[in-house]
């Protein structure tokens, strides 16, 4: 069947914000989709509130929205746009939700657009678990008993029938928001209660119990025709009851006989077809017994979804383009297979190697919340890994992880060294260690082994190594014993290394006596340079000389989704130590861009889009575009992107053994963020071409010291700020620059352990508790100017010139990270001369640095003094916001500008100033973490952004509060509480509420004084001063609007604040904690009270403010 | 991995190709010198089925899966009472298997037969060089490790073109598989896998199975209500005296020709078979079948292909057609003239994938509808064979003429 030409126009939503449940997976899928249905000639419009995704790029699309993802909007944009369909399976579940939304309330219908891919009724039956339940049912297949309750009550009627434990799961949610496991009857009360209310329908479902079972998924599509083909199986390492974004998981399925796997496979194709999803792709998930083989149906998207993403990258076939080519009615045997051009689409992937996927959490930046693994989601990124075998696949995932983890232990983090010391062989543990001392360690062992955590992979080996069998692992963990083996297997080659080891006195000695063959077979199974060289006590790099002057080397593999069976033209790679190398290396000249790796707070998708860019830009010019990544979500890691793919950890052994066999003619780090850049000068070294600003400007800006003479150089301003080698010397240094100061450790970046300090208390009790602080681990302490402006600057520089391509101004006040702070572009309360003056220090310093391509300058102003914060030579999270903002692809011009064009070749002198506004707003994952304040502070901890983009401030604000999912109250009550530093500035914020007509509402000190000013505020209980209190108060769903600011005292015992600012999330509330954010929050309402909403596309804001 | 798989007694062999290309490896069971034709097979699952097959009689096969033997072996899903292959080559052995079936190791089950395992080679360059080479002689040795010498001897070896390799792998006599059903079905063993005798037997089926060369007659007098034509190893080319055989039985009851049964088929017609280059083995190739529109994904194992000329050229619109063959000249047809169907063809190269004869009374397919292992796509078509029994029987006139097809999934 051809491709449909009676609609000419789709919609495609995209997901949002990266949240945790939902990250850069659909901008991937979304892309495809765009660039699928753009190439088949349809007009595409596309709506995402997130700024930083490549498919808001303004050529992805016809029309890109970057307009909040709610009803409201979807239909002002389809009336705007007369789309003729709407394709909602590429946006994950938020696209789902709202294409469910439009149909239910008859948006859809009015305006004549028809759902492709999936009609209403098959995403019904597949997300409505009785539906699908019974569907099942008809098709003779099994799945758990459950029940569907809206009260406590219900629930432990149920449970009481099926027994304990029992699974809950509330409806309608992201990444299993609110669900749990409930192994008693306190557990399930607790768990319901709180899942009824995440759920937008208040009903959550209580499921009989799986856990423990082996954990399947299979990734379908199908099309017009009902040609139904499985693109990829996917095992679980972890088995059920660990979400399965939170489960190491394995491509294909290692341990299904043929006959398990076409059972599972004859499943997924009859549920496809009886739930009726008429094309594209969906994923279905199965458990196992592992007892007896029992097999049932644990659920189905009905959609593309993360795991789609895996399987797309795990086996070559792009599902996400396919999907879009089938939902406009192609079949799968009318479409090429990409990879090798002569057979169709139609076909089964199948793949000669061993794919590994381990989730990336940051439990760290998060004191408080509870790491243990269960139904809900926690991971916040991912990485990917191929290998020839199991082995190899799992150590280079964990490698990739980039946590200082160079592969499964033996490395310096690794517990037993850590704890017992150097250790030649397990026997020689036995003689040194106490039984005590191992008992304990067991105890812990066993511990960390039953519940699920991100640690468990490394207690596995631990366990091993203390003597625990196979079968006593599978007790406490449920992992298949087939990988408990393979994990063992890895043990035994450890073992055999270090009793080779055993005597050696040299580095040299020692490398000689573990000789190239076992080299050879350590690195066959995926041991890094880096743990060889930890076992031997040798450098690094003197491993790799070793191993190179042997011939020890890597080849490189392709990914061609038939393994071997036909040629590829796909230039999608891998490393591995086999015999035959088969990578094409070509004689044009090569650029290597390097990626970030996992997405993870601080890093994520902003990275990926400068890459893309970049590589799109080097494409145009004719350059051989090489990416390395290991993040299976990001379109960098796109086959189509560059002209090679590899799909490998960015660690400097696997860097180098690509630039070893491409040769590069140059490498681009600047924007993958801190990943590649921590590679610049080791890179370097070895005599490679870093491209743009040299790793030695690059390190000037990130030595406090050389940066502060730099500064002094200038005469540019900084807060006073000294290094602090002990905790007397710290304490000195605070007292001399007087508090409060901001602390931080020296040698971890992106905001990590950061705190404001008000007193020496404080600041002894902060390096007891979070830092250790030596001569060779300094702590850095500024002086912290409260009340400051914060501003953020995105300029690009060729050596001569430097084009400011924004300047931000932040919501928030200084001390918030500029990841959390929202931001407006332009600067909504900064003079013309701090403005000028900002941008005069930002010529100044890139100048100084030596700055070719991008820099981002942290500034702060407080009484129209300019003081630089911090200066980074890199490409920032800002780069594509700034970009969709003014139109200018920074991040291309900075690649053109790093291979030696100048911007006035490139047209760009001036700086761009546009007419509209544009505010970013942060988006948090704290619904997901229960215990966690929700507080901003100098540690980032937001996942993803949002923009909104319109006329003015305030309405940019009041959509960039809609996008983030927490609308600003048009009438109602405010609850006001501020700590008593902000009680002057709340005054006239309080009052104009009231002239609006708001009703306002106080506790005890903040009622006093607005009273004294005579502004009308009801006085509430505080919570230990009798009920109802103020948590009553928000529960009960008078409050539409929360100010409260925290008292800025550390982080000691929760006190009424924290409770209000997590009831509060739970129910959704908009709560607002600086008096920044209230007061834009009040421009904000104004402005949407006085315009009402409008939207506009991107292409439309550019065209009319074109420079 | 155990210890000694780090340099320490292991078993040291090599693999040479008639062309002169090696690798090492290590023998994961058994020792020796193995001759044989080397294949790659392309599932990720179903080694047992693989192993078992008769149809690899005479061949070395490669596995592009590298992680082999995680589920070890079972009781229930041998294809054939004992190890067919020649050899086994593969990335990495699992050693110590799991799964709640499991009954032994791969290992231990070589090594009872006798038969080698080659482990730790790159099986992707060896696939590789077999697609640009095509599928040949090859020689794995764990005594004889010097390439030169055993390269001569490889030359010498004389390969399966040309031979019959059924004589291996038939049953010398006669068995009944099972005593009751609807349908009494002969099914001619060249090597038939126990996949087609259970999906016959699930499909109603009361099945004997008779030894390859068995003559028409004999098996006529029998008084089948069908008559299967199994899979089988090696050149239908070198069957001649069972496809004259084979022509005797059409036109006189139903029969149903899987891989070699439908090669042997095709030559029963006066059409011609020809030698892939490398073949097709795995579980993912797309057939499309002529009749319906729909996409198969299919089991494949056959190195020859019946040759319909100009078949690759009508790629662009397939749509079922029928070529008349002259079949005038053909002893023991009584026909002059057969119209055959093209029913099914292969969408990766467009070779033919299955034919059927309406007047004459027969349908084959060259891949495997039975599967194991591989998708269940294609049962259908032991439904079409009942059904076209059924009709043949007249126990239900009523029945519409026309291919009937039911949908088969849940099997």
């Amino acid at each position: 069947m051809p491709r449909r030409t009676d609609i000419k126009s789709i919609l495609i939503i995209g997901s949002g914000p990266i949240i945790i449940g939902q990250a850069c997976e659909f901008d991937y899928s979304g892309s495809q989709a765009c660039k699928a249905l753009k190439q088949e000639g349809y007009r595409v419009v596309l709506v995402n509130s997130n700024p930083a995704t490549i498919m808001t790029d303004p050529d992805m699309a016809d029309r890109t929205y970057i307009e909040p993802i709610t009803l409201k909007v979807l239909e002002r944009i389809i009336q705007r746009e007369r789309p003729d369909a709407l394709l909602p399976t590429l946006g994950g579940q938020t696209g789902l939700n709202l294409a469910v939304e439009l149909h239910r309330k008859g948006i859809l219908r009015e305006h004549g657009v028809e759902l492709i891919g999936a009609k209403f009724d098959a995403i019904e039956k597949a997300e409505d678990r009785e539906l699908f339940k019974a569907a099942m049912r008809r098709i003779g297949l099994e799945v758990l008993r459950s029940c569907h309750v809206s009260s406590v009550e219900a629930a432990l009627e149920f449970a009481g029938e099926v027994g304990y434990p029992v699974v809950i799961r509330p409806s309608f949610t992201l990444g299993g928001t609110g669900g749990g496991i409930a192994y008693g009857e306190n557990e399930l009360r607790e768990i319901t209660d709180s899942g009824i209310s995440h759920s937008p329908i208040r009903e959550v479902l209580v499921e009989e119990s799986a856990i423990g079972w082996k954990e399947y998924e299979l990734e379908v599509m199908r099309d017009r025709a009902d040609n139904v083909v499985v693109i990829c199986s996917i095992e679980n390492f972890d088995p059920m009851g660990v979400h399965t974004g939170d489960s190491i998981t394995v491509a294909p399925a290692q341990t299904l006989t043929d006959k398990e796997y076409q059972a599972m496979r004859d499943a997924a194709i009859a549920i496809i077809r009886e739930i009726g999803v008429e094309t594209g792709g969906s994923n279905i998930q199965f458990a196992v017994n592992p007892h007896n083989g029992r097999m049932v149906v644990v659920e189905m998207n009905p959609r593309v979804s993360r795991s789609s993403a895996l399987a797309s990258k795990a086996t070559g076939f792009p599902i996400a383009k396919i999907a879009a080519k089938l939902a406009v009615g192609y079949t799968l045997d009318e479409l090429p297979n990409d990879i090798t051009l002569k057979t169709p689409a139609c076909f089964e992937p199948t793949i000669d190697y061993c794919v590994v996927k381990i989730p990336r959490w940051d439990f760290a930046k998060f004191p408080g919340a509870d790491c243990t693994l269960t139904t809900q989601m926690k991971s916040v990124g991912e990485v990917m890994a191929i290998g020839r075998t199991f082995k190899e696949a799992l150590q280079k995932a964990v490698r990739s992880l980039e946590q200082d983890r160079f592969g499964l232990g033996s490395d310096k983090e690794d517990a037993l060294g850590v704890r017992f010391g150097p250790m030649p062989n397990p026997a020689a543990l036995g003689q040194r260690v106490s039984e005590r001392e191992k008992e304990t360690f067991l105890e812990e062992i066993r511990s960390r082994l039953s519940v699920s955590n991100p640690d468990r992979i490394f207690y596995l080996r631990y366990a091993f190594s203390m003597g625990m069998d196979v079968d006593e692992v599978y007790s406490l963990t449920k992992i298949d014993k087939w990988f408990l083996y393979n994990i063992r297997a890895l043990l035994d080659c450890e073992f055999e290394i270090r009793s080779r080891l055993s005597g050696a006195s040299t580095q040299q000695d020692a490398l000689e006596k573990l000789g190239p063959d076992l080299i050879r077979e350590a690195k066959r199974c995926g041991f890094s340079d880096r743990q060889l060289a930890h076992l031997a006590r040798a450098e690094e790099l003197s491993v790799r000389r070793y191993r190179l002057s042997h011939g020890i080397r890597p080849v490189f593999k392709l990914v061609d989704t038939c393994a071997a069976e036909f040629q590829a033209y796909t230039p999608y790679y891998y490393s591995t130590y086999e015999s035959e190398d088969e990578s094409r290396v070509s004689d044009k000249r090569k650029v290597m861009i390097l990626g970030g790796g996992p997405n993870r707070v601080g890093q994520g998708i902003e990275f990926d889009y400068c890459c893309v860019q970049a590589a799109l830009a080097l494409r145009d010019d004719g350059c051989e575009v090489i990416m390395v990544n290991c993040n299976p979500e990001t379109v960098s890691t796109d086959y189509d992107i560059s002209d090679k793919l590899y799909f490998e950890p960015l660690t400097l052994e696997d860097v180098l053994n690509i630039c070893d066999s491409e040769s590069p003619d140059g490498l681009i780090l600047q924007f993958g963020g801190q990943t590649p850049l921590k590679l610049a000068l080791a890179l370097e070294a070895q005599g490679l071409t870093i491209l743009g600003t040299s790793p030695y400007s690059i390190d000037l800006a990130e030595d406090r010291e050389k940066f502060a003479a730099v500064l002094r150089r200038l005469g540019l301003r900084q807060p006073p700020n000294g290094i602090g080698r002990s905790l007397e010397e710290a304490k000195k240094i605070a007292r001399l620059i007087g508090y409060p100061v901001l602390v931080r450790p020296s040698y971890v970046l992106g905001g990590r352990a950061m705190e404001v300090v008000y007193d020496e208390e404080t600041l002894a009790g902060y390096i007891e508790r979070a830092v250790e602080v030596s001569p060779e681990r300094p702590i850095l302490i500024d002086k912290f100017v409260e009340g400051a402006t914060e501003v953020d600057v995105d300029a690009v520089s060729d050596g001569r010139i430097t084009v400011v391509g924004g300047v931000m101004e932040h919501i928030e006040q200084a001390g918030i990270h500029s990841g959390d702070s929202a931001c407006s572009l332009p600067p909504f309360s900064l003079s013309a001369e701090c403005i000028s003056e900002i941008k005069e220090q930002t010529r100044l310093l890139a100048e100084a640095l030596g700055v070719i391509g991008l820099i981002n300058i942290q500034f702060a102003v407080k009484d129209g003094i300019v003081y630089v914060l911090e200066a980074n030579p890199r490409a920032s999270r800002t780069v594509p916001f700034v970009s969709k903002v003014t139109g200018i692809p920074l991040a291309k011009v900075a690649t053109r500008v790093m291979l030696g064009k100048t911007l006035a070749e490139l047209g760009l002198t001036r700086d761009p100033s546009p007419r509209h506004v544009a505010v970013k707003e942060a988006v948090f994952p704290f619904i997901k973490f229960p215990g966690v304040d929700v507080i901003l502070g100098p540690e980032m901890r937001s996942t993803g952004e949002v923009m909104g983009i319109d006329k003015s401030f305030g309405m940019a604000f009041a959509k960039s509060q809609m996008a983030a999912g927490t609308p600003l109250p048009l009438e109602g009550t405010v609850l006001i509480t501020v700590a008593d530093k902000d009680k002057t500035a709340i005054v006239p914020i309080a009052r104009e509420f009231a002239a609006l007509g708001f009703d306002l509402m106080s506790t005890s000190g903040t009622a006093q004084l607005l009273s004294s000013y005579h502004i009308p505020a009801r006085r509430v209980n505080k919570i230990r001063e009798g009920r109802p209190n103020i948590i009553d108060h928000i529960r009960s769903g008078e409050i539409d609007l929360i100010i409260n600011t925290p008292g800025g005292q550390g982080q000691g015992p929760k006190r009424d604040g924290f409770y209000v600012r997590r009831e509060a999330l739970a129910r959704n509330i908009p709560t607002i904690t600086t008096v920044r954010g209230a007061l834009a929050a009040l421009e904000g309402i104004k402005t949407l009270r006085k315009q009402g909403l409008q939207v506009k596309s991107l292409q439309e804001h550019h065209a009319a403010h074109s420079l | 991995m155990e210890s000694g798989s780090f340099g320490n007694g292991v078993m040291k062999c090599v693999l040479v190709l008639e062309d002169g290309f090696s690798l090492e490896g290590r023998a994961f069971a058994g020792d020796g010198e193995v001759y044989g034709e080397v294949v790659f097979n392309t599932s990720m699952t179903g080694y047992q089925e693989i192993v078992t097959d008769p149809s690899y009689k005479g061949q070395i096969v490669t596995l592009t899966y590298p992680l082999i033997g995680n589920y070890g072996i079972n009781g229930e899903d041998a294809e054939s009472g004992r190890p067919q292959v020649e050899a086994l080559i593969v990335r990495e052995y699992s050693r110590v298997p799991h799964n709640w079936r499991s009954t032994g190791t791969l290992r231990d089950y070589l090594e009872e037969y006798g038969l080698l395992g080659m482990e730790g080679v790159d099986t992707r360059a060896l696939t590789k060089h077999i697609r640009e080479a095509g599928a040949m002689r090859a020689v794995i040795s764990t005594r004889d490790l010097e390439v030169e010498s055993l390269l001569k001897k490889v030359r010498s070896y004389p390969g399966l073109v040309g031979r019959d390799m059924v004589r291996y792998v038939t049953s010398d006599k006669e068995y009944v598989w099972n005593t009751s059903g609807n349908y009494r079905v002969i099914a001619l063993d060249f090597g038939i896998k126990y996949s087609i005798l259970r999906m016959l037997e699930h499909h109603g089926c009361q099945v004997t199975v008779v030894p390859a060369y068995t003559k028409a007659e004999e098996i006529l007098a029998k008084g089948p209500d069908g008559i299967l034509l199994s899979n089988g190893p090696g050149d239908p080319a070198g069957l001649c005296s069972i496809v004259s055989e084979v022509r005797k039985l059409l036109g006189r009851k139903p029969v149903f020709g899987i891989c070699l049964g439908h090669q042997l088929l095709g030559l029963a017609l006066g059409l011609r078979t020809f030698k892939l280059k490398f073949g097709h083995r795995g579980g993912n190739h797309p057939v499309k079948n002529l009749q319906t529109g729909k996409v198969e994904i299919t089991s494949q194992n056959h190195g020859f292909c019946v040759e319909l000329p100009g078949l690759g050229a009508r790629s662009v619109e397939l749509r079922e057609e029928v070529v008349t063959l002259d079949t005038g000249s053909i002893p023991d047809l009584g026909v002059a003239r057969v119209n055959l169907r093209v029913t099914h063809v292969n969408l990766n190269d467009f070779t033919l994938e299955g034919t059927e004869g309406p007047e004459l009374g027969f349908f084959s397919v060259q891949y495997h509808p039975e599967a194991s292992p591989g998708p269940h796509d294609s049962r259908y078509l032991f439904w079409k064979f009942v059904a076209m029994m059924e009709r043949a029987s007249g126990r239900y006139p009523q029945a519409e003429k026309g291919v009937v097809l039911c949908r088969d999934e849940q099997i």
